[in-house]
């Protein structure tokens, strides 16, 4: 089996009285794609909350690539090599769709004011390098042509899919992606699918979606994760979930 | 010649053209004119505060426009910058002799200063999410004017001698800098409306390399969303706090060129009147805006000194003209209008 990139252990999570998340254990290993599904309300948002330290995990463990992200706030943790995408869209509303790229690459393009200001080689050549990067991810999501227009005014299917390209800007290891497909067409959720494949090989990370659109996480996750009522209900692979009697009765449904 | 064309009027770089382009038309304008025609004393008067006011009105739209947080103490760095350059310009007339250089010299110390008081108050505050920096802005204007209100600072050829208390102080055959309350009192005016001009220029220059770098975008997507920043390892305090010190140094400028226009100043005028007047100046010219900052500015601070034949009436027209073009710009159907570019666009995003 492939290194373990992402290492889940005994987390968990309480809003006062409230346990939305307990007791969690998960992993992601290098190069894969794996799909964290549940009813309503199971606390997968949750999850890639505390992944990402937006909340901070009242019990458990989270390695990264075998270290600890215990002391880490949100920027060091993206730093460290995680990215993610919104379940309600997080854009950079009033830039360009490729400033929101572009922003996503702050932390590898790196000049200083002095060099901003007086506009030296540097600056430039920094600046010409992500400006060729950031075209080539926006042609990967399809969103090349609409490059230059405010992110606010792209339909919502090509919202989704700048937040994925911002996320990839940032060269993270491991990209969480919360319901990628949400208020996609079906042809559109086809594309998606076969974009997440194809960056997933480009980029050589691993994936964690979130997603209710049960072709897309039959279709393209290795592994599954079924959490319900912030605990784990099952994991295999998606016959086995499919499969599953506690994952119909809970969620799937017949 | 394409490419130039392209690189000057292109979408993303025509608003810059069009700022530099309107202020020097307006000054070759208004220097043709004043050197042809004789202009009112009222009018060449009005000249260089306006470029103060402008280039005041650019700091404070990093801040407000393009940073999301709110100042209300921005005269407090315009003061800083002032009474700095006050006494800058005071002590070395004697050392430098040429009047521009003295100006460049003062100008540029106080930007600093102004600068690393804008650091100092900001890096506390930004590291909280809130609007504390509204407040703590709003006491420190407060604080700073008066500070100044309270210093007697004099010199002569053997020393420099402070005062928090008194105005009697010890000098021999010396020079008040600044007197308590009266402020600067016998300041050499050595600011002209060209100085004006280069300095509009530098800011615009400083405020358009800004935002069109990896720090413009990291400033700017901080304000649109601050989670969504922070996902992609935007560090947000160290990224507002940029945005605000470099605005403190450029209303330092604007203080510097204001207080040498002048041989009288007093740290009254620096008050929360003024601070909150800018803030109209930058609303009006619409957030983030930098034309408008220009236009609004202008407009806005010559029109009650134009309204001055009208005597006792003069606030109240200049409030209604403020609530008629507040009713004009938000009015539907100039949103319309002005839509209408935007709509055409945003088609052809759904077409591709
Ligand atoms: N900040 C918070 N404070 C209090 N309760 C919270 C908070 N965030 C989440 N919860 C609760 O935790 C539970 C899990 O929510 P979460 O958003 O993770 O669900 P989800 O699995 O993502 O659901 P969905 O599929 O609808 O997106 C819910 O009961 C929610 O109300
Ligand atoms: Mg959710």
């Amino acid at each position: 089996m492939s290194r373990p990139v992402l290492e889940v252990s005994n987390l968990g999570i309480d809003f006062g009285g409230l346990t939305a998340v307990n007791n969690l254990n998960l992993e992601v290993n290098e190069h894969e794609i794996v799909g964290l599904i549940g009813p309503n309300g199971a606390g997968k948002t949750t999850v890639f909350n505390m992944l990402t330290k937006v909340y901070e995990p009242s019990r458990g463990k989270i390695l990264l690539d075998g270290k600890d992200i215990e002391k880490m706030n949100t920027v060091e943790v993206n730093k460290a090599g995680v990215a993610r995408t919104f379940q309600n869209i997080r854009l950079f509303a009033n830039l360009s769709v490729i400033d929101n790229v572009k922003a996503g690459m702050n932390n590898h393009c790196v000049y200083s004011v002095f060099d901003t200001l007086l506009h030296t080689r540097k600056r430039n050549d920094s600046e010409k390098a992500i400006n060729e990067k950031a075209e080539e991810l926006l042609k990967i999501f399809n969103l090349y042509e609409n490059r230059n227009i405010t992110a606010s005014s792209l339909p919502y299917g090509a919202q989704r899919r700048l937040e994925i390209a911002r996320a990839l800007a940032t060269e993270p290891k491991v990209l969480l992606l919360d319901e990628p497909a949400a208020g996609m067409n079906p042809q559109e959720t086809d594309e998606l699918m076969n974009t997440i494949r194809f960056v997933r090989d480009k980029f050589n990370i691993c994936i964690l979606l979130i997603e209710h659109d049960m072709s897309l996480v039959m279709n393209i996750c290795e592994r599954i994760y079924v959490l319900n009522y912030g605990t784990l209900l099952a994991k295999g692979s998606p016959d086995e979930i499919k499969n599953d009697e506690r994952v119909i009765k809970a969620y799937l449904g017949d | 010649m394409k490419n130039l064309i392209n690189d000057l009027f292109g979408k993303k770089n025509r608003a810059r053209t069009i700022s530099f382009l309107m202020v020097i038309f307006a000054y070759i304008l208004i220097e043709v004119l004043t050197k042809s025609i004789r202009m009112s004393r009222l009018f060449t008067s009005l000249l260089v505060p306006t470029c103060c006011y402008i280039i005041l009105g650019l700091s404070l739209n990093l801040v407000v426009g393009f940073s999301g947080e709110l100042s209300l103490g921005h005269a407090g760095f315009m003061a800083i910058g002032a009474f700095t350059a006050v006494c800058v310009s005071g002590l070395t007339s004697s050392v430098i002799t040429n009047e521009t250089l003295r100006l460049m010299l003062a100008v540029f110390v106080g930007g600093i200063l102004s600068g690393l008081f804008g650091l100092i108050i900001s890096v506390p505050v930004l590291k909280l999410s809130g609007d504390y920096l509204a407040i703590v802005t709003l006491a420190f204007g407060q604080i700073i004017k008066s500070l100044i209100t309270n210093i007697y600072l004099g010199f002569d050829a053997d020393s420099m001698q402070f005062s928090f208390v008194t105005n009697e102080l010890n000098l021999n055959n010396g020079k008040m800098l600044l007197s308590g309350p009266m402020g600067a009192t016998d300041t050499a005016k050595i600011s002209n409306f060209t100085s004006g001009f280069v300095l509009i220029l530098i800011t615009l220059f400083i405020i358009y390399s800004l935002i069109d770098s990896r720090y413009g975008r990291a400033i700017m997507a901080a304000r649109d969303n601050r989670i969504a920043a922070e996902s992609i390892g935007i560090n947000i305090s160290r990224t507002k706090t940029l945005a605000f010190a470099i605005s403190a140094v450029l209303a330092g400028l604007a203080g510097a060129l204001y207080a040498l226009n002048y041989s009288t100043l007093q740290p009254a005028k620096f008050d929360f009147n003024t601070s909150i007047l800018v803030l109209v100046y930058v609303v009006f010219g619409g957030l983030g805006n930098i034309n408008g900052t220009i236009v609004a500015t202008t407009v806005l601070y010559i029109l009650p000194e134009l309204l001055r034949f009208l005597k006792d009436y003069r606030m109240l027209i200049y409030a209604i003209v403020l609530i008629v073009v507040m009713e004009i710009t938000n009015s539907e159907k100039m949103k319309q209008f002005f839509d209408k570019g935007k709509n055409s666009i945003f088609k052809k995003g759904e077409d591709a």
